[in-house]
Formats: structure tokens, sequence, C-alpha cells
């Protein structure tokens, strides 16, 4: 499935849509490691939960657990929330 | 007056030029900022800078530190506002950066209790120079943890990272300085590469005799803030511990409670702020020893009277010297502003070289980068408009 990255972590991907698979969110969270290694710790901390300032997407519909399953045809936003002034 | 004003305004002229021509010697500034970092290469006099940066624009970078034992190798502590926190390496001495593989965590938790997350690496000490590519990270939240592959992959490898008394020691991010309390000045004997200190700010200071593994407190003799018990570790705030190169034995400590020193084998710390002037006071957060002499040191002031402003007492910065192991003190200023200068100068922000005379080196929290080529005598402004600085190291490029 199609994974948007935000802006801070394009050093790891160097494009803006990557493909990722899993069946889990989770499990796309590791796929994305495996092709981008480093990235998930900076989105997900070792308690696996999801890091202060980043937000996810599932088709435009936010998710906070990184359990949620997910079907083949779903798309995946991975927003970096605006902060501090 | 006019002419003081004149003086003081030349001595902030910076003295850095970006196309200076190449240094002859291989000494160097390691400036990390809440923005990134930046090496300034200078030479024998410590007169012509060549700024290298910014690397890792708009990363915070608690600390940048050259591994001694190759000349080379340098690692940075780094995160952002957003992204988790990560360790960056280099073996070009930063021409090129690769990523650790493994950065510093805490164990997953288990059993449903709650478990810990690393916020920010914020101190990073090299191991001892017959244990090649071990290094050690403070972080907070508070944890020790270690490398044994030269940052590549790190391991919570200590015992007090998941012990309850340690944790509850070491406090909430309620308890600790304004952003987070910090395990810091992770020192090794350059005797024993097992003998150990730390300080925990706050939680006190603890020595380990296995490596790090295991801990106790050493907080005989350190005050704490009126009405608290002295013997809980909890209550001791540590700012910034050394240990004196050419006497292993001496330990000098700048805490939240004053200007501390420690000769082994005693574990009481006496307290050698006392002969400042009371103007001043001696609270402040850097120490910095001298690479040769144990009785000289240094200290840089601030404001810890009311609310903590944290700025230099009155507005006027100045270093303080002892060279006689804290009986005395004297005021070392010229050439930094007369008055009006809100700035003051964090833990790790303040360094010495190991040329002689000594070259002294502070950063400030306005962004300026000053340097003391004489043993801090007379000041002259390297840098300024940089972000705010975190730290600074004088390291001597191999």
């Amino acid at each position: 499935m199609q994974v948007l990255i935000p802006g801070p972590l394009l050093p790891y991907t160097k494009k803006r849509y990557v493909e990722a698979s899993g069946a889990t969110l989770t499990e796309v969270l590791a796929d994305l490691e495996r092709q981008f290694p480093g990235i998930r710790f900076r989105m997900i901390d070792e308690q696996d939960q999801m890091r202060r300032h980043m937000r996810f997407f599932i088709n435009g519909e936010q998710v906070f657990d990184v359990a949620r399953p997910l079907a083949p045809t779903d798309s995946i936003q991975i927003v970096q929330a605006l902060s501090g002034g | 007056m006019a002419t003081t004003a004149k003086k003081a305004a030349k001595a902030r002229k910076p003295a850095v030029k970006k196309s200076a021509r190449a240094p002859s010697t291989r000494l160097a500034a390691l400036v990390s900022t809440r923005k990134g970092a930046w090496i300034y290469r200078g030479d024998a006099g410590r007169k012509a800078w060549k700024v290298d940066g910014p690397h890792f624009l708009g990363h915070i970078i608690q600390h940048m530190v050259l591994d001694p034992r190759d000349g080379r190798t340098l690692l940075a502590a780094a995160k952002t506002g957003h992204l988790g926190p990560t360790i960056y390496r280099s073996t070009d001495l930063g021409k090129s950066w690769k990523e650790a593989k493994r950065p510093p965590a805490f164990d997953k938790a288990t059993d449903g209790k709650p478990g810990r997350s690393v916020d920010h690496t914020f101190w990073l000490t090299p191991g001892h120079a017959s244990e090649k590519d071990v290094w050690y990270a403070g972080t907070s939240p508070q944890g020790v943890f270690r490398s044994e592959d030269g940052g590549v992959t790190w391991t919570s490898f200590s015992k007090i990272n998941n012990d309850p008394k340690y944790i509850e020691w070491m406090g909430s991010v309620q308890d600790g300085t304004p952003d987070g309390p910090k395990l810091h000045s992770l020192i090794i004997d350059p005797r024993d590469a097992k003998h150990m200190y730390m300080g925990m700010s706050g939680g006190g200071v603890h020595e380990s005799l296995d490596g790090g593994v295991t801990w106790k407190p050493m907080l005989d003799g350190l005050e704490t803030v009126p009405g608290f018990d002295s013997s809980t570790p909890t209550f001791h705030d540590p700012h910034c511990i050394r240990m004196c190169p050419t006497n292993p034995d001496r330990l000098y400590q700048q805490n939240h409670c004053g200007v501390y020193r420690l000769d082994r084998p005693s574990t009481t710390w006496v307290r050698i702020g006392n002969a400042m002037p009371k103007k001043v006071g001696d609270i402040g957060l850097p120490m910095v020893v001298h690479p040769r002499d144990d009785k000289t040191a240094w200290v840089f002031p601030m404001d810890g009277t009311t609310v903590w402003p944290r700025t230099s007492p009155g507005g006027i910065p100045g270093a303080f010297v002892t060279r006689n192991a804290g009986r005395t003190w004297q005021r070392q200023s010229n050439g930094m502003p007369a008055g009006q200068a809100w700035w003051t100068v964090k833990r790790q922000a303040m360094a010495a070289d190991t040329l002689d005379p000594v070259g002294l080196y502070f950063g400030t929290t306005s962004g300026e980068l000053w340097v003391g080529r004489d043993e801090g005598e007379r000041w002259s402004l390297m840098a300024r408009h940089l972000p705010e600085i975190y730290a600074v190291e004088a390291a001597e490029l191999g």
C-alpha cells in the first residue's frame, strides 16, 4: 500500500510516497524499517507508543492504535503535527 | 566610561574568519546547539578559526564529542522537535555522518508495567583508553547506556535503568530541569576502566566499581535545599562533575547548592564555593578543571536567587578561577560585557584544551562563543548569532 512520508523523514526515504505492506500498522512500520533502517524509532518509541508530534491517518482518518488492522487497498498518511511558535 | 564601552565592543567583535587559511594545528571547538552543530578549527595560537557548519541544521544537538582514542571519530546526540532521538557517527571528522543502527532505548516494559522511553541523549563519554570503541551515554529520562562498537548499537546494560529505587531517585519530568531530568558527567577513571562516576540531575552523585552495571550514591557533605533530607538522593542536584586528569582522586563539582571538591579515598564532599564573593554566590552549571594542575578549576556563576533567573548575576557575566583547590577565587571577565548581558552558560558549554597556556571556551544561551587563550585572563568572541549553545568541547584532532 501507499504511504505518505512527512518532510522530516524524507532523508530516509528520499521520496514523498513509498510502498509498504502489512496486515496492521505495526507490520507496515516494520516493513518501512526494513526498507529504511532507523525510520521507525523516529516515529514510534521503545514502548511502541506513537511519538508526541507524529500523527497517523488511514484513508484520511486519524488512528491512535498501532495494532490497527489494514486492508491491501488502504493508504497511509504519516504527518508531523505542527507545534511551537 | 566611553573608553570601556569601546574596548568592550572591540572585544565582542568575532575573531572568526570564514575563509581563514588552513590552520597549522589540529585544534577544534565542537559546538552543539538547539538548531544544529558547528566545528571551529583553529591554529596553535587559537586566533584563526575556520568554521565548518551547520551540521544537522534544525536538529537539537545536546552533545558532540570526539573520540580521543583515534582523534577522528565524532558522535553527536540528536533529535528534532518532532522526531525521536538518535545518535550520528562520523569517522572522518564530520565530512560524512551515519545514523546509529540502534540508538539508546530503554527495555520494553513487561507484565503491563509502565515503561520508559528515551526523550533525548544528553551526555556522551568515550570509554577507557584500553576499551576501543566503547562509549557511554546518559539520557533524559535518566538512564545509562553503553556501546561496544563505536556508537553504532547501544544497550540498556546498567541495572539502574530498571531499578525501582533508582527510578524513584531519578524523579519524573516534573522533578528535573526545565526540559527533563538529565543523567550526565559520566566519568571513567583513567587507572581503572571499571571505576566510574556520574551525576543525576536530580538524584545525586553516584560511583560504580563494575563499569556502570551497578552504582551507589556518594552524597556525604553535599547540601540540599533547606527543609529537605540530605540523605535522600532524590533531593540532590549535581550540575556538573569533573575529574582532574593528572589526579584522578580529585573531583570538582558544580551543584545546585554550591561548588564542591572531593579528594578520594574520602567520600565527603567539601563546599569550596563559600569562598566566592557573596554578591555572586556559588550557583552555576558548568565546571572545568585544568588539564595539568589539580589545584586549578573554573566555574561560571549564574543567578540562583528568588525564581532562579539562570542569567549572569546582575547581568554581568564572568568566569571565576581557583588556583588553590577552592580556598580563594578570582573573577576573570576581561573582554566580556560590563553589564546588561543576561545570558549564561549551560553545564556542557564550557571546556578547556590541553595547550600551554590552557585555552578556555564557553558558549552562551544567547548563541555567542567565547575563547580565553591565556587560561581565562582575557576573553574574546569567536562567533555570535548562533542558536542557543548547549555544549562546547575542546578537541585535538588526529
